[in-house]
């Protein structure tokens, strides 16, 4: 009897914490279907009919699906560079025996330790004086250098590459980069998908550098975007409240397909880390 | 197998991607700011070499320590919670005989992979005043009369930016327990057993010494993430008297609102070193208790 208690009690507590992950989303997505006068004087609990009013309020001020695009592009694109030079050099530093190749590793992973915001001012000036402000290529660029994703893929390639394979490819006549491009990188995938999804979701928040890089309202990202909807509609709440369930559908439709896969991406790399 | 010698080399062009990158787009910007940060610069007349003048004037900034005050208030108050609750939804989940695991997993991770800025927002708009769905709920429950002004509060500002910052992580936190639970071999938990050990001494005595270097890295990523809070917090505002400022949302207002960039890279240096200083004494407090 004592055992059914505890049973009781944690499923009770773990229901609870689950309500609490939930019932902010869900409050979201029914507010932003009344209107403004019922927000202000009501506890919303079920959906109201105002969901497209409220909608176009938002879209005539600001084009929000224009920022999802635009997210979009510099998201998969630095995704993409991301995770191409991050297994290119983990290749390097797993099958290349090179010289001073351990102190160069403990360069890269000592790059982690630098907070991020340390060198904000001179990225701002660096990239006015290179005439990139207002461009996405300050967004992009950065990703080719990413020290724990050269750490996860030296990891793997460590441990699942063989150098017999290597061997025979250079017997076939194959350039090195070649080697790379045409045998290694496909028995990678696995890892790669890992690291794509950290990229991927790293990028799509990515907020500071888009906000003080970007001017042009038509270049602008998502969470940008989101960040202004307060001062933009100062007393127009509905329209704020589908901003929101517009930046937040998409990761959930995202992430109820790829749950696993992410949880179990995170694990992997915590243990490893 | 001569050809392999010859190879080697190939691994710096295999590696210099990386080394270049980080130069242009790592390195140079953090030097820039140091250069800066002896200058006066506004951002349109030349910069003008001015030597300490912006570390003196940091030292003496009270906004400064106030922001570095703030952002600990606002560590302790959202990871002491955050990392018991991780911990014990990690041993929970961890037990053989609980169902939906993977479901009440990803429920609990799910908060974790929703833009940081859009968190912020979501939680100015449940807190606000007149229009939130806290006062309506908690007016409809009976618990208040009228609504509380929670922005208005210097230390309910605090409570909601570090409920956010909790809120966003316990569930990642959780996942890393879990993998650490997952990794202590199961013949440590039979040979308990087998002595007579009851679930609350192998909890005290095994589970959680063995779980220490997980705890270690949880920690100290913590520290380093949580003293350089600015999304969320930036959209629930400096609260009254500044009381919710975040260090780094002190950088940025100085640096992107007023530009001041170069009294701003001197802030970025001081956040730097207040950075090193919590990381490095969690480092070595983590070593004493050996």
């Amino acid at each position: 009897m004592a055992k059914v208690i505890t049973k009781g009690f944690l499923y009770l507590f773990l229901i609870v914490v689950a309500a609490s992950c939930l019932i902010p989303f869900y409050s979201m997505f029914i507010t932003s279907t009344h209107a403004n006068s019922d927000i202000a004087r009501k506890l919303l609990l079920i959906p109201g009919d105002q969901f497209f009013d409220n909608y176009n309020r938002l879209k005539e001020t600001v084009n929000i699906w224009r920022g999802f695009a635009n997210t979009l592009f510099i998201t998969v694109l630095s995704t993409i560079i991301n995770v191409y030079f991050a297994a290119l050099a983990g290749y390097g530093f797993s099958k290349y025996n090179f010289k001073y190749r351990n102190m160069l590793f403990l360069i890269v992973l000592g790059t982690m330790m630098i907070p991020g915001q340390l060198g904000i001012i001179g990225f701002f000036k660096l990239m006015d004086s290179l005439h990139m402000l207002n461009t996405y290529w300050p967004l992009i660029l950065p990703s080719i250098h990413n020290a724990f994703g050269i750490f996860l893929m030296r990891q793997f390639v460590d441990s699942s590459v063989p150098t017999e394979i290597i061997e025979s490819g250079r017997m076939d006549g194959y350039g090195e980069l070649q080697i790379f491009n045409r045998i290694v990188l496909p028995i990678m995938s696995p890892a790669l998908a890992t690291l794509g999804i950290f990229a991927f979701i790293g990028k799509w928040n990515d907020f500071l550098t888009p906000m003080i890089i970007l001017f042009d309202n038509n270049l602008q990202t998502l969470p940008v975007m989101i960040a202004s909807l307060k001062s933009q509609f100062t007393s127009d709440f509905g329209a704020q409240y589908v901003g929101i369930v517009i930046a937040v559908v998409p990761v959930l439709v995202f992430f109820s397909f790829m749950s696993k896969r992410i949880i179990d991406g995170v694990a992997a790399g915590a243990v490893k880390g | 197998m001569g050809s392999k010698v010859n190879k080697t080399h190939y691994g710096y062009y295999f590696i210099a991607p990386f080394f270049i990158g980080f130069a242009v787009f790592g390195l140079a910007p953090i030097l820039y700011t140091l250069y800066l940060s002896f200058m006066k610069w506004d951002g349109f007349n030349d910069p003008v070499y001015v030597g300490v003048a912006n570390y003196t004037r940091l030292l003496h900034d009270s906004f400064f320590y106030q922001t570095i005050w703030n952002t600990l208030i606002i560590w302790v108050l959202s990871n002491a919670p955050q990392l018991v609750l991780a911990l014990l939804l990690a041993l929970i989940l961890n037990e053989k005989f609980i169902r939906g695991k993977h479901f009440f997993r990803a429920v609990y991770f799910f908060p974790h992979i929703i833009t940081p800025v859009t968190l912020g927002v979501i939680f100015s708009l449940m807190f606000d005043w007149q229009t939130g769905s806290i006062n309506k709920l908690l007016m409809n429950l009976g618990v208040i009369d009228d609504p509380v002004n929670w922005f208005n509060s210097p230390w309910w500002s605090r409570v909601i930016a570090s409920a956010v910052i909790c809120w966003q992580y316990f569930g990642f936190n959780m996942i890393v327990f879990i993998a650490g639970l997952q990794s202590i071999p199961s013949e440590v938990y039979e040979a308990a057993e087998m002595d007579g050990a009851s679930k609350k001494q192998t909890a005290l005595h095994i589970t959680l010494p063995l779980l220490r270097p997980v705890f270690l890295f949880v920690f100290i990523t913590s520290v380093i993430g949580g003293l350089q809070l600015f999304d969320a917090p930036l959209m629930l505002g400096d609260g009254p008297g500044n009381t919710s400022r975040t260090m780094v949302m002190y950088l940025y207002e100085t640096a992107f609102k007023n530009f001041d960039y170069s009294y701003g890279a001197a802030v970025a240096y001081g956040i730097f070193i207040v950075v090193m200083f919590f990381t490095a004494i969690t480092a070595k407090a983590s070593k004493l208790k050996d």
